[in-house]
């Protein structure tokens, strides 16, 4: 863990977390896979929505439904509210100081590509470079690619090492004046590994670049402060954090996003509109063109009520407990191979079984209710890094157990029946 | 677990274990690349054509036990067939393995170990990689030794 992403947990007198409690709010805890119970190991993926997040996308069709923003009636009045509550809400979950700082994305991806055409179609030049990490999810490295062929700036990549951490030598050493832009996740989603931003992202102003930090898994499982870490960008997802898909979080630095030019151009992101010349309203709605996911939006205010009603501090710890437990026990199976031993790791575990490719797991995982994600995690370059194809990754949330993983030790320990 | 049973029939286990031509051909007549980009199966596909006949046909990559078999079966049955035989053979296995669960099909022999899969259809493309590596390789036999250095790899994408 880093010192700075989260606050302290002393092992010994972890307070108490209710995870019976906790499962009773998700619905969909109680199906039957294939006639078995589901043992959901795939939040990495997209993560189970409690009831609240249901009841909150339902309530606003059944009471609520209208445009933002754009009518004098009630209902407009209502959905703009749920609206900007949520903006609020999100500018609070990540301690931003003002919530016209919190751009309404589709989601990471969109923010990620939000950034990297407005901002970084309009400061880069040839010769200057897009610094990556080698954890990175594909996307938040195709934006830069693009980006960086409509610019003619050069990518470079900081390797990692062979638990599956970022190289911070490396990071360092290729760091220069010409490093414009930094895009880094806050945890990597393959291996679960969690980076020391506040470290790099202070490195990385040193000499004048601007960070993105790709925040999709860190936001279920971490305390995120962006004044604190000091980032320029912090891009999430609403449905990895137990809220609805299609609509995620931009944090920008004021300055930066009242420079940008507007990503997209529709209705609502204009001030005045004429064929000669549009004037373009003012941040955050300058980058929302066109009618949002607003129901989207509206649950994912109650996902980030959800969150913050939790004992954070208690449901990491739950988590870690988790975490370790299963990486004890899924070790001592024989022929396994775990994938991403960082130090610092959080809600992953990745790892190959010798004798059965991870995608024929995953089907004899299935048949037993238990869902895991197999293949290459969007980060091929991590898959490259380690000569694998793909892995067999479970990934874990607030509501699961111990129970959970000795489920998915017995599935898999039919897989090598199976395959023995 | 019956589904389970249809799906990993010993046959397919076995070709899994041990791959039939699960080798390189050097002076193959058609070189082509597969590739399932969603679990990252990966194969390449070697043939030896006689005119319009498939005289040898061999495979090398790495993928799941559905793949690799898929691959080494497939590599046995159309050795000796023509072109069109083969191709009238892909079709047939394909539509196999995408027919409702319960419908009759064709009997394809050995090939009938793969009809499991219809009940699974997240591992169809799994299982038809090899065939559409095929398919691929036959279309433009004298131009895909060439075209497998520079273009994309077939996807059953």
């Amino acid at each position: 863990m880093t010192p700075t992403a989260h606050v302290p947990r002393p092992r010994s007198h972890a307070p108490a977390f209710d995870v019976a409690k906790v499962r009773a709010d998700f619905p969909i805890l109680s199906e039957l896979v294939h006639g078995k119970p589901l043992v959901y190991l795939d939040s990495a993926n997209t993560s189970q929505k409690p009831l609240s997040v249901i009841r909150a996308t339902d309530d606003y069709y059944r009471h609520a439904n209208a445009n933002i923003h754009r009518a004098t009636h009630l209902l407009s009045e209502r959905a703009t509210g749920l609206y900007e509550g949520s903006r609020k809400k999100a500018a609070k979950f990540l301690n931003a100081a003002d919530p016209h700082t919190i751009v309404l994305t589709k989601g990471t991806t969109d923010g990620i590509n939000l950034v990297a055409q407005s901002y970084g179609r309009s400061v880069l030049k040839p010769g200057d470079e897009i610094l990556l990490s080698w954890l990175e999810h594909h996307s938040n490295i195709v934006p830069w690619q693009l980006v960086a062929e409509q610019t003619g700036a050069a990518i470079k990549v900081v390797p990692i090492n062979d638990l599956g951490e970022i190289d911070p030598e490396e990071y360092v050493r290729l760091l220069s004046p010409r490093t414009k832009i930094v895009a880094v996740g806050h945890v990597s989603n393959a291996l679960g590994t969690i980076n020391p931003i506040k470290a790099m992202i202070a490195q990385a102003h040193a000499h004048g670049a601007v960070v993105l930090v790709d925040g999709a898994q860190a936001a279920p499982h971490l305390v995120i402060d962006v004044q604190d870490l000091d980032c320029d960008f912090y891009v999430l997802s609403s449905h990895k954090m137990f809220g609805p898909t299609g609509t995620g979080v931009l944090y920008g630095r004021k300055q930066l996003l009242e420079a940008m030019p507007p990503y997209q151009g529709g209705g609502d992101m204009i001030s005045n509109v004429t064929f000669e010349k549009t004037l373009y309203n003012q941040i955050p709605y300058k980058f929302e063109a066109g009618t949002p996911n607003i129901a989207g939006v509206a649950g994912f205010g109650a996902a980030i009520d959800y969150l913050m009603s939790l004992d954070r501090e208690a449901a990491l710890a739950h988590e870690d407990a988790v975490l370790e437990y299963a990486t004890a026990r899924v070790r001592e199976i024989p022929g396994v191979r775990i994938i991403g031993e960082a130090r610092h790791k959080t809600g992953v575990l990745s790892f190959l079984l010798e004798g059965a490719h991870p995608h024929d797991a995953g089907t004899v995982l299935d048949q037993q209710g238990i869902a895991v994600r197999t293949g290459q995690h969007c980060a091929q370059p991590v898959m490259d890094k380690f000569c694998i194809p793909a892995t067999i990754r479970a990934s874990l949330a607030i509501y699961n157990t111990r129970e959970d993983i000795d489920a998915l030790v017995r599935g898999l320990h039919k897989v090598r029946e199976v395959f023995a | 677990m019956t589904e389970l049973n249809d799906l990993y029939q010993e046959v397919i286990l076995d070709h899994n274990r041990r791959p039939h031509n699960f080798r390189v051909i050097d002076a193959a007549s058609a070189k082509q690349e597969g590739y399932n980009p969603l679990c990252g199966d990966r194969l390449t596909l070697y043939l030896t054509l006689d005119g319009n006949v498939i005289k040898d046909a061999a495979f090398q990559g790495s993928g799941c036990a559905i793949s690799k078999a898929s691959a080494s079966l497939m590599t046995d049955a159309v050795k000796g067939k023509s072109v069109t035989e083969a191709r009238q053979l892909f079709e047939q296995f394909h539509a196999m393995i995408t027919s409702e669960p319960g419908t009759p099909s064709d009997d394809l022999g050995k090939l009938s170990v793969f009809a499991g899969v219809r009940e699974f259809p997240t591992r169809i493309k799994c299982a038809s990689l090899a065939w559409h590596t095929m398919k691929a390789a036959v279309a433009h036999p004298s131009t895909a030794l060439r075209a497998s250095e520079t273009d994309a790899p077939v996807s059953t994408e």
